[in-house]
């Protein structure tokens, strides 16, 4: 490659001015523009769970009143959930990355793919809206009858936002699908695509697939409490137990939404930063399909108390514990990858590190929850809440992060400062912990998730929880500084600042509009770090 | 309660040992992976560290055998946790025959709990030390669930159907009960206690109580006009109802259901629903007429009914001068 001329023009300086960016149909532009919503959701979100730990430092109720607890704790669950990690990897750096990982020049539609922020946007603005006018208080899966007829709240008003918000998804899903079908570079076979790739393409299937189901949901619900229908309301003939098979259909693979593209961002910083193939890079590529399939199989493991036959609930929970294989697979096959490598510690592996300790613990909780036996005393607790938190945001934030801190330098063309970095991920990796580990202890105590007042034995447990919260707070806070930061002062990155493999890497950075000078040809496989010395470029 | 951290929860019933062994196994195995993996990262990136960059790693790229190896063990060890938790889940949900039964109804914000001697209470159960327990619920309004974490069980109160949890207490003294299932503005307001007595405590507070469950049944049989179509010897408009209960009922679609619980609640709230052969569709709906209690005091009442001669229940109804005014109490009626 050349290097890098000043003044270039690249994607971010071709055209200036609002109009540029709300008509863009670059998908890195879009990606940024994704960026930006999600950041203010994830503030959002943030600032929701610090005023619930805040209200859980004392057992009484003293901070705010019941019915704003309730809301505050499912706003933040509706934020995070829908606006922060569906969307987090697959559209901000999914965007961004994917084509330029196939050698592509765009996505397949990239009409469609800005289409597909537009309407996030608009799902974003009805559930802010519902939020301004007082909020929603049925906690985020929205069970029936109370979210169907009982709940004063802004239900409808919040369940159109999702809906709405869900769309995006779908068409983001299609147009990664197409995408990595038919847009990839010559030479770039299935089996040479970064590990990335495949994840985003199993993402893709379940988006797809799933959110349709919960769009039904939401509109069978809309239909009883606006209409009167009677679908789930006992009282008219309805029943309630069904809205929960049909939430968890979707909610479950969800799960899987949010974490399969963080597993992906794992691969390519683990090979990048020890400088070695992805150990078993086919068992890694296939169990994200597994995963995507099994993921769709065990949804009512989340009803093992609901009243469902004891027989069905048995056969929930062996496939539970089937889909954890997968999981497992990856985790042995990182590990691995680990082994004999070349390992350069910078941001974006810390924080690999990272996820690697929370997802593991996250995971292997899920053991406890799958289990039958346990799950009785263990559902609803704080258990699980914890057991969540470890995955969604010990697992898929954290993988975000290492992927933001890995393309950052390409999406800006900008070096953030490395000890900052450092520092950050350590503050986000000990607040996290101290955050959620009590949590698990106060579950199997017996303390019952969404308690606005609580008794007196859990305070200890609560407190310890609620310091560490105020110190993944610092953590969080500290990302934004140094990353906005970089922007004014950061240091040039040019092309390959990590000296890694992967088309992404041979292009500029920030990448000219069309991505690629000339079309890449690929001859070998995503990284083949040992074959040859990587040149910086 | 300020004594240090508390880390463990009580063990109160026979289940809760079974529950606890259980959690130890598997907290064990996923520690066990759990520090494997931790320590495994941690030494290779020690290790292997590159200062550098400029590195690169050795050309591995995978082994067969070890990807066989770790999917198959991990399966293996998941399959140990499942056919043991399978076995745990079967022991709570499979109450023993002769478990003393108590209902009771959660509705927002509160449980009542009703004794079949007659005793009913507002959040707090009481129940004798050492014997089986079965308390049979339902939700008058949205979902709730019954938690006693002593115990190690719980079940969602479902609007509509029965569910029910079992134990045999082993320690005396006082329980946390909490709603598990979240239900609007005080669910966390929703709990109240166990309490363990000894067996003779527990009956002389039994004692204390007013109308048994199935008398109370027999009055709203009355009051209700149950009794004007369902006479005992058959020749009444609908089908007797002596001795019904446990067996199995043909439909006029030609279907059998077993008479049960959740049966006779249908029947007598959506009549309609399922039609007895042979008889007309005359019995009305009593949705509405009759709560949640007084659903289940009739099924105690019809429960008792011999299949020849009079009602068992009639021994105790020289009480019923009380009045029926507990079961027939508005489903939103106070304490007692
Ligand atoms: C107007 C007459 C009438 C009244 C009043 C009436 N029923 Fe019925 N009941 C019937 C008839 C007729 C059937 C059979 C057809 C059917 O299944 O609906 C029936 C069926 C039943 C059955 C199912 C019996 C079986 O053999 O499977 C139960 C249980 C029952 N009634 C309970 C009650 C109770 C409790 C009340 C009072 C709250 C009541 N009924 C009041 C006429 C009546
Ligand atoms: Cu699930
Ligand atoms: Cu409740």
């Amino acid at each position: 490659m050349t290097t890098t001329v000043l003044r270039r023009v690249n994607y971010l300086n071709v055209k200036y001015g609002v109009a540029s960016w709300l008509l863009t149909k670059d998908h890195k532009r879009i990606g940024i523009l994704y960026l930006i919503v999600v950041a203010i959701a994830f503030l959002l979100g943030g600032i929701f769970a610090a005023a619930v730990r805040i209200e859980l430092t004392t057992p009484q109720g003293d901070f705010v009143s019941a019915d704003t607890y309730n809301a505050l704790f499912t706003m933040h669950g509706v934020a995070m959930v829908f606006f922060v990690l569906i969307p987090a990897v697959p559209a901000i750096l999914g965007n961004f990355a994917m084509p330029l990982m196939i050698g592509a020049k765009d996505v397949a539609f990239p009409k469609i793919n800005l289409l597909s922020w537009y309407v996030f946007v608009i799902g974003f603005v009805f559930t802010l809206a519902a939020m301004v006018l007082g909020g929603v208080d049925t906690g985020w899966t929205f069970y029936t009858p109370y979210s169907s007829v009982y709940s004063s709240s802004h239900v409808l008003l919040t369940g159109i936002g999702v809906f709405i918000a869900g769309f995006s998804s779908i068409l983001t899903g299609l147009n990664f699908a197409v995408t990595i079908h038919r847009m990839r570079a010559p030479g770039m076979t299935w089996f040479r695509l970064p590990l990335f790739v495949w994840a985003l393409y199993a993402t893709a299937l379940v988006q797809i697939l799933g959110t349709p189901v919960i769009a039904i949901t939401i509109l069978m619900l809309a239909v009883e409490r606006g209409l009167g229908f009677g679908i789930f309301d006992p009282r008219l003939g309805g029943d309630p137990v069904l809205f929960q098979h049909l939430f968890w259909f979707y909610s479950h693979p969800a799960v899987y939404i949010m974490i399969l593209p963080p597993m992906g961002v794992i691969s390519e910083v683990i090979a990048c930063f020890s400088r070695k193939s992805v150990f078993g890079y086919s068992f890694v590529a296939f169990s994200s399909l597994a995963i995507a399939v099994f993921g769709f199989l065990v949804w009512a493991h989340h009803l093992f108390v609901a009243g469902i036959s004891p027989y069905s609930a048995m056969i929930f929970s062996f496939l539970s514990f089937a889909v954890a294989i997968p999981s497992a697979v990856k985790t042995f096959n990182w590990t691995a990858t680990l082994y004999r490598g070349a390992i350069w510690w910078r941001a974006p592996i810390l924080w690999v590190f990272g996820f690697l300790g929370l997802f593991l613990i996250g995971g292997l909780t899920g053991l406890f929850l799958a289990s039958l036996g346990l799950d009785v005393h263990l559902h609803d607790t704080y258990f699980v809440v914890a057991h969540f938190h470890y995955i969604m945001v010990g697992g898929a934030i954290m993988g975000f992060f290492a992927g933001l801190h890995y393309w950052w330098p390409k999406m800006t063309g900008k070096m953030f400062s490395n000890s900052m970095a450092t520092l950050a991920a350590l503050l986000v990796f000990v607040g996290f912990n101290l955050t959620f580990f009590p949590q698990f202890i106060l579950g199997y105590l017996g303390m019952p998730r969404r308690y606005h007042v609580y008794s007196p034995e859990f305070q200890v447990l609560n407190v310890l929880s609620s310091a560490g919260a105020s110190i993944l707070g610092v953590g969080y806070t500290l990302v934004a500084c140094y990353l906005l930061h970089s922007l004014w002062k950061g240091e040039a990155a040019g092309a390959n600042p990590w000296r890694a493999t992967g088309l992404e890497w041979k292009t500029e950075s920030p990448p000219i509009p069309e991505n690629f000078a000339e079309t890449p040809i690929v001859n070998e496989g995503a990284y083949e770090y040992s074959k040859r010395e990587v040149k910086v470029a | 309660m300020l004594s240090g951290i508390p880390l463990f929860p009580e063990q109160a019933s026979t289940l809760a040992p079974k529950v606890d062994n259980l959690y130890f196994f598997v907290t064990a195995v996923t520690a066990f992976f759990a520090l494997l993996v931790v320590v495994l990262v941690t030494i290779f990136a020690i290790k292997y560290r590159d200062r550098t960059g400029e590195k690169v790693g050795s050309p591995i790229h995978g082994s067969i055998p070890l990807e066989i190896g770790w999917t198959i063990i991990p399966f293996f060890v998941a399959m140990v946790i499942f056919a043991w938790s399978t076995i745990v889940f079967f022991h709570i949900v499979r109450a023993p025959d002769q478990a003393l039964e108590i209902y009771s109804t959660g509705k927002r914000w509160m449980w009542r709990f009703q004794h079949l001697e007659g005793q009913s209470e507002i959040n707090e159960l009481h129940v004798p030390l050492g014997l089986p327990v079965k308390v049979v619920f339902t939700s008058e309004d949205v979902l709730h669930s019954l938690y006693i974490p002593a115990f190690r069980v719980k079940a969602d109160a479902i609007p509509g159907r029965y569910s029910s949890i079992w134990f045999t207490p082993t320690k005396a003294g006082e329980h946390h009960l909490f709603c598990a299932e979240y239900c609007g503005t005080k669910h966390s307001g929703m709990i109240g206690k166990v309490v363990v007595m000894e067996p003779n405590d527990y009956q002389a507070w039994l004692s204390g109580g007013d109308l048994s469950m199935s008398a109370r049944g027999e009055q709203l049989f009355q009051q209700l006009g149950c009794v004007s179509c369902h006479l005992n010897n058959g020749s009444g408009r609908g089908p007797s109802l002596a001795g019904k209960y446990g067996t199995q009922e043909t439909l006029a679609n030609g279907t059998t259901v077993a008479v049960d619980d959740r049966y006779i609640r249908e029947s007598i709230l959506t009549p309609q629903m399922k039609l007895v052969v042979g008889y007309q569709p005359l019995m009305p709906t009593f949705q509405g007429l009759v709560n949640e209690e007084g659903v289940m005091s009739l099924i105690e009442y019809i429960k008792s009914l011999p299949s020849t001669g009079r009602p068992a229940a009639t021994t105790q109804a020289g009480a019923a001068v009380q009045g029926a005014a507990p079961a027939l109490a508005p489903a939103d009626g106070g304490p007692r």
